[in-house]
């Protein structure tokens, strides 16, 4: 078993009176797809927004591992500075691109850090040093084994909101890896994607995996992807942890369908004594 | 043909003459409180109402028939005829060698047109009426070009909606009066034939340091919000600048203003002026040139900065901020920075062109920065298509250009009496004019975004993708 690349230790989230995180803590472990998953209002998608730093955890601590030893507490960086120090990058559920921009150029936005500095900060840019020309064709040439990656390579040129939802998500996880990241976290990847669509998807996280060493953290709803391709599952229901471990063991957990399909009206105290609630 | 496919429908005539109809129904109670009566005084000083049924029956008239043989019009074309039209004016009608022609011969012929048009205008008008020519045309349309393109920065690029721009202009043009009337004639006295030359980039590094200080505290701001607070803000200096007489004079304004030198040559008609030197004849209009050929330089370097920073990382991050500020932080795209330089370099190049304007006109005060001028300014962006350098140069030349031409409408005196002014009748032409273009071509002149980089071929994309910015 390898070390934590992320550890998530005893997160909380409030919302005014609402808690939508309790006390959660879990961890994902270098080179393995971990998975989150939960009913809906679970408080998957706030772990994320708390992970890549849109929202400030009420308590608790988040520690990102580099391969090089480096740690980050991410709950104390600034969103940008996560992506940008910390490598972490996300996806998010309804799709973000850059509609108005070409695919090429949303991939080249997603290079701003080392783009930036390689411009002086504009000013070698402004004055055409070569050293930024010769940056940015490095940089056109990592979106295009991005684009070829995610078979985008013939629609480069085209506006990013003229993809079909398909190439949307796929162009998404495209441009989060294009900043490098060590973890990836795909907030719902396969939403939306026919049966075909799903097992490109998959082979293309199994490949960032394989090839690039980038660990992954997912949200899904899709078990198909979910019992598939993850090495580790971690299950929420009502902000809290009701079950942790491989996907075989997580399927047969009664919690875990307690949670999914219920159970029946004699045992509800018994489950939710269980659970905590 | 509608006819064919809904045959119980009343014939088009019949259509149209009930459309009209309610048009001229509509006019009688829009017009009739307007134009029906009329206050005077008569010799014995006592208000009379003096009724004007025969003005308002034309007008009626004129709605009545419009309505008609529009809506006649209307039902003959096909609706899908009329939108293609519409939305192409006449490009449409153009074939498409031809377009690709004028798209990549416009801008260098559009250059050569700027650097020979004094010259032309020059050996036109004899000198005599050059002047004007030069420089209510020529310049006062460049410094708009000039304001437009910085503007476009900030609104245009990333998606900020700036209505206090003009502050900009009003500091760049305030800090070329201070300096070269107090700040030089009492430390470097000698330095003040240069004066224009050293104060320019002083002017745009204060500019740029307000632009600044103004997008500190709008950075959490977004759209409705931004636009008040960046309105706030053009007011907070104008009022400044009224009020804090012992530093801009206030109302009076700061007069005297030294004029720009050939490089340390004055424009004068002494021995070492500049007619002197180079063995012309003294004339004024040496100096109208020389300020125009200025203005056609500062504005050719705005445009080329902008797209020079629009190819850069900067300029792309502008953009993916206009399109969606939190896929930009979850990419490591520093927001508060990439605002702040947005707001920088186009307050910068707004402070450029005031400086510039104190420097022709001489005297400025703060009337010359009024809210109507941050709201002229955005309209030429808006106008012109947000984001296209081309599109806004075209505004500039249509409002600027239609304003000044409105002045040499005299002739009109001729048809409507001697006190009809057109001029007066700009902002209703204006808002008539916007309001067309607004409905033929909703998003501006050149409404296309040019890509900043390309793997295969260059395909402009159309505006349906782009965002406008939400602020």
């Amino acid at each position: 078993m390898s070390e934590a690349i992320l550890s998530v230790e005893h997160l909380t989230m409030r919302f005014g009176g609402l808690i939508a995180v309790n006390d959660l803590s879990f961890e994902a472990r270098r080179g393995e797809i971990t998975a989150v998953i939960g009913p809906n209002g679970a408080g998957k998608t706030t772990v994320f927004n708390c992970i890549t730093g849109f929202y400030k955890p009420s308590q608790g601590r988040i520690t990102m591992r580099h391969a090089d030893g480096r740690t980050h507490l991410l709950e104390r960086l600034p969103d940008f500075r996560i992506a940008q120090v910390a490598k972490v990058a996300r996806t998010f559920q309804n799709i973000r691109l850059f509609s108005g921009m070409t695919v090429l150029e949303n991939l080249l936005v997603a290079q701003h850090n080392p783009l930036m500095s390689a411009s002086g900060w504009s000013i070698g840019g402004i004055l055409g040093l070569p050293s930024y020309g010769r940056a940015e064709r490095q940089a056109i040439e990592k979106a295009a084994y991005w684009l070829d990656k995610c078979g985008l390579t013939d629609r480069a040129d085209d506006p990013a909101g003229d993809l079909s939802y398909g190439p949307q998500r796929a162009l998404e996880i495209a441009r989060a890896m294009c900043t490098e990241p060590e973890l990836l976290c795909l907030d719902e990847p396969a939403a939306g994607l026919n049966p075909r669509e799903s097992l490109v998807l998959n082979d293309l996280l199994r490949f960032i995996r394989k090839e690039h060493g980038t660990s992954l953290l997912l949200i899904e709803h899709d078990m198909s992807v979910v019992m598939e391709i993850s090495d580790h599952v971690v299950v929420l229901d009502y902000g809290i942890k009701i079950s942790d471990g491989a996907p075989a063991a997580v399927r047969e957990d009664p919690k875990v369908i307690a949670a999914y399909l219920g159970v029946d009206d004699s045992e509800v105290e018994k489950v939710e004594a269980e659970v905590g609630l | 043909m509608p006819l064919d496919t809904a045959p119980a429908a009343p014939s088009p005539v019949a259509r149209a003459m009930k459309d009209a109809l309610f048009a001229a129904i509509i006019a009688v109670g829009v017009f009739g409180p307007l134009l029906a009566f009329k206050t005077t005084q008569d010799m014995q000083n006592r208000l009379i109402v003096e009724p004007r049924w025969d003005l308002l029956a034309v007008v009626v008239l004129l709605v009545w028939a419009g309505r008609f043989l529009l809506s006649l019009w209307r039902s003959r074309v096909q609706p899908e005829t009329t939108a293609a039209i519409g939305s192409h004016l006449l490009w449409g009608l153009v074939p498409p060698t031809v377009r690709v022609v004028i798209r990549n011969g416009l801008p260098p012929a559009a250059l050569v047109a700027l650097f020979v048009y004094p010259m032309m205008i020059l050996s036109l008008t004899g000198g005599s009426g050059a002047l004007k020519w030069i420089d209510n045309f020529g310049i006062q349309i460049l410094i708009y070009v000039m304001l437009a393109w910085g503007l476009n920065i900030v609104v245009g690029l990333a998606g900020l909606l700036d209505l206090g721009y003009v502050a900009f202009y009003a500091v760049g043009a305030y800090a070329y009066a201070l300096i070269a009337t107090k700040v030089i004639p009492a430390t470097f006295p000698g330095l003040g034939v240069w004066a224009f030359w050293i104060c320019l980039p002083i002017a745009g590094i204060l500019a740029a340091f307000w632009g600044v200080l103004l997008g500190f505290p709008v950075l959490r701001l977004r759209g409705d919000y931004l636009a008040i607070v960046t309105l706030a803000f053009g007011e907070i200096i104008r009022l400044v600048l009224i009020n804090w007489t012992a530093f801009s004079n206030g109302y009076e304004g700061i007069s005297t203003i030294p004029r720009p030198s050939f490089f340390g040559i004055p424009f004068n008609a002494s021995d070492s002026g500049f007619a002197a030197r180079f063995g012309f004849e003294f004339s004024p209009v040496h100096r109208t040139i020389f300020l125009y050929y200025v203005i056609v330089c500062l504005a050719l370097l705005t445009a080329w900065v902008s797209n020079r920073l629009r190819k850069l990382p900067v300029g792309r991050a502008w953009e993916a901020l206009r399109e969606d500020e939190i896929a930009c932080r979850s990419l490591g795209i520093n927001t508060v920075n990439t605002k702040l330089t947005a707001f920088a370099i186009g307050a910068m190049f707004g402070g450029f062109a005031g400086s510039f304007f104190a420097a022709r006109q001489g005297f400025i005060s703060p009337e010359s920065f009024t809210f109507m001028e941050s709201a002229v300014i955005l309209a030429i962006v808006v106008l012109g298509g947000m984001g296209s350098l081309i599109g806004t140069a075209i505004a500039a030349v249509a409002m600027i250009g239609g304003t000044e031409l409105l002045r040499e409408l005299d002739w009109l005196k001729a048809i409507f009496g001697n006190d009809f002014d057109p001029a007066q009748y700009r902002m209703l032409i204006f808002g008539l004019a916007m309001v067309a273009i607004m409905v033929w071509k909703p998003r501006g002149f050149v409404s296309t975004r040019m890509p900043t980089a390309f793997l295969k071929s260059r395909r402009a994309v159309s505006s349906a993708h782009v965002k406008e910015g939400h602020g």
